[in-house]
């Protein structure tokens, strides 16, 4: 279904649905155009390899404590390798430790945008098609959200429940619904008045088939797009919570759960906080890239604008 | 006008009371203040007497219409861990947040709106490029781990700045700084993709045609009706900050509104809760009445009717 969004974007409108080959490599050869796009691609990549292989690799360099390698210094090449970016006060490579934090920072995240978008995301093709009583009360409902102040919602319920990974994703994602939901009813209402709307309707098809077959597709880019964007912010309030220290606990590790530790020892050995957060800084900014550049591509009329110029 | 304020106070007095209704129910979720403010070995006598003086031996709907009661006279309670009246707390630590946010947006707004502008009359030009590239760091940066480096380099190596405090105005140096970082990054971005819009409209090719100067397109034509997106996500971050700069407060050791709200959940005092809840959420309608008067004298074309 997406392969046809892009194929029928493209300056040939002939091109069959299935063309999925050719729409891969028109993506791929623009990725390999686009240097900035493509660096920040390749680093997201290489995170990922890290969240997905990183514990069961290095959960026990992380864990183990060294005190030979105490406060140790990075940049130091008489030291293993793993040290590198030097150690923390109890001899724990950092290295090791952001590698293995990755998960959690990445996946908690991940889970978290990903439960938005699909709750916020049905909800708002609903709010969008059906107006009347249920979309007001929606809309209400998202306003009242996003009018809370955030952290403090965030503090009072991980204070009741206890600040588990489960309820930290909830309550990122509870916070993050109302933007789906408003971006996804905005797309919905225009696209509800065009013409294939009308014309499926008019072949007899049902509310469900329209909103889920045919209104869906065309929404997904934009949701995709605002996804990345909105997984950047989120890494950032949660890694905020966890500094605080009501976020994700002890032994449990994120990056910015590292980075609150390093505070105590910033007189001492600045790197234990530094690097943490330079990691942080440099996911967001990869994924901010990343989605200006999908949005270009998914975006019809901007990648046909990028053609003609490329030729 | 008149009219359009009264919809919108009454807009904004039904979600203040749901957002007082949650509050008040969640926060006494959180367990009972008494087995925080008595010594462990406290008789059950003593529990009975701290629970009455603070009224929490009623049922919850019981201190809940006290509450409400109290609402109407302008009392909110009387703090826990301070034996003050909770609006009296909260009325002390609200000046520096507001502080904060005073000395802040000023200059958020002033930067983002001529490097914005410059990086807009040239877009893909050098300025351009190097303008986009530091206001995505800046809204990339968590913030806490910019005031830990700003520590750091300022306070641990440069002995420049101090580390924490309010004393002098070099106390507000760093935390100003932090708190400008990710506003600005973000507002650049805003102002320099919607004066991009406005500079290839029809109007500003006249004003070109008809000679008029460069500064003058980008500053009094264009900018002008570039504005409006600049205002809303600006009067967004502003309310962020009114809302509790919780981190910068935390680090900086500012005995601000965001520190004092979740110190007072930590601490289960309740009143504080529920009256900061209230103070910054009448604070954040101001911000927005403010804001949708500025939209109808930057625009002509909206009228509030």
């Amino acid at each position: 279904m997406r392969s046809s969004i892009h194929a029928s974007g493209t300056a040939e409108m002939a091109r069959p649905a299935q063309a999925t080959p050719s729409a891969l490599r028109d993506i791929v050869s623009s990725l390999l155009r686009d240097k900035v796009a493509l660096v920040s691609a390749a680093f997201l990549a290489i995170v990922l390899v890290c969240v997905a292989l990183g514990p069961t690799l290095l959960a026990d360099q992380a864990r183990a404590m060294n005190l030979m390698q105490r406060n140790a210094a990075p940049f130091s090449f008489d030291r293993p390798w793993l040290y590198i970016l030097g150690a923390d006060a109890l001899g724990r490579s950092v290295l090791a430790r952001i590698i293995v934090a990755s998960q959690n920072t990445i996946l908690i995240a991940g889970t978290a945008v990903l439960t938005s978008l699909v709750v916020g995301g049905a909800l708002g093709l609903v709010a969008g098609f059906k107006e009347g009583a249920v979309s007001a009360i929606l809309l209400r409902l998202a306003d009242a959200i996003m009018s809370f102040p955030s952290l403090l919602l965030a503090v009072i319920v991980l204070f009741v429940f206890e600040p588990g990974v489960a309820n930290v994703i909830l309550v990122l994602a509870i916070s993050r619904v109302p933007i789906f939901l408003r971006t996804v009813r905005a797309e919905v209402l225009e696209l509800k008045e065009r013409l294939f709307v009308t014309s499926a309707r008019a072949m007899g098809a049902s509310t469900w088939r329209i909103l889920f077959r045919h209104v869906a597709p065309m929404v997904l880019p934009t949701v995709i797009n605002l996804a990345a964007l909105e997984m950047a912010f989120v890494m950032l309030v949660e890694s905020g919570l966890s500094f605080l220290g009501i976020g994700i606990q002890p032994p449990e590790i994120t990056w910015g759960l590292m980075v609150s530790d390093g505070r105590n020892y910033i007189g001492s050995a600045w790197w234990v906080a530094f690097w943490p957060g330079l990691v942080i800084m440099l996911v967001t900014m990869s994924l901010n890239l990343f989605s200006n550049w999908l949005r270009v591509v998914t975006d019809p009329v901007e990648r046909w604008r990028l053609q003609t110029s490329a030729e | 006008m008149g009219n359009f304020i009264f919809k919108r106070s009454l807009q904004s007095v039904l979600s203040l009371a749901l957002l007082i209704i949650l509050v008040f129910f969640l926060a006494r979720f959180t367990g009972s203040p008494a087995d925080l403010y008595l010594p462990l070995d406290a008789t059950e006598e003593m529990r009975d007497q701290f629970n009455q003086r603070f009224g929490f031996d009623d049922p919850v709907y019981v201190q809940f219409f006290r509450f409400l009661g109290g609402l109407l006279q302008f009392d909110l309670g009387e703090s826990i861990q301070y034996s003050k009246p909770a609006v009296e707390v909260v009325l002390q630590a609200f000046p520096t947040t507001l502080m904060l946010a005073a000395i802040t947006m000023p200059i958020v707004i002033a930067v983002a709106i001529v490097t914005g502008s410059l990086a807009a009359f040239r877009p893909g030009g050098l300025f351009d490029r190097i303008a986009s590239l530091i206001s995505l760091i800046g809204a990339s940066t968590p913030n806490f781990w910019v005031a830990i480096v700003g520590v750091i380099v300022f306070a641990v190596w440069l002995r420049v700045l101090p580390t924490s405090g309010t004393g002098t105005p070099w106390h507000w140096v760093l935390p100003v700084a932090v708190l400008c970082l990710r506003p600005t990054g973000v507002l650049v971005q805003v102002v320099r993709s919607s004066m991009i819009t406005a500079l290839s409209s029809a109007y500003v090719k006249t004003a070109r045609a008809k000679g008029v100067r460069a500064r003058a397109i980008v500053f009094v034509h264009a900018l002008r009706n570039a504005l409006l997106p600049v205002i809303t996500v600006a009067s967004d971050q502003a309310a962020g900050i009114v809302n509790g700069a919780v981190i910068v407060e935390t680090v900086f050791g500012f005995p601000g509104i965001g520190k004092l709200m979740i110190d007072s959940v930590l601490l289960r005092d309740f009143a504080v809760i529920q009256a900061a809840v209230l103070v910054t959420a009448l604070a954040v309608f101001i911000i927005n009445i403010v804001v949708d008067i500025t939209y109808a004298l930057v625009d002509p074309r909206i009228r509030h009717s």
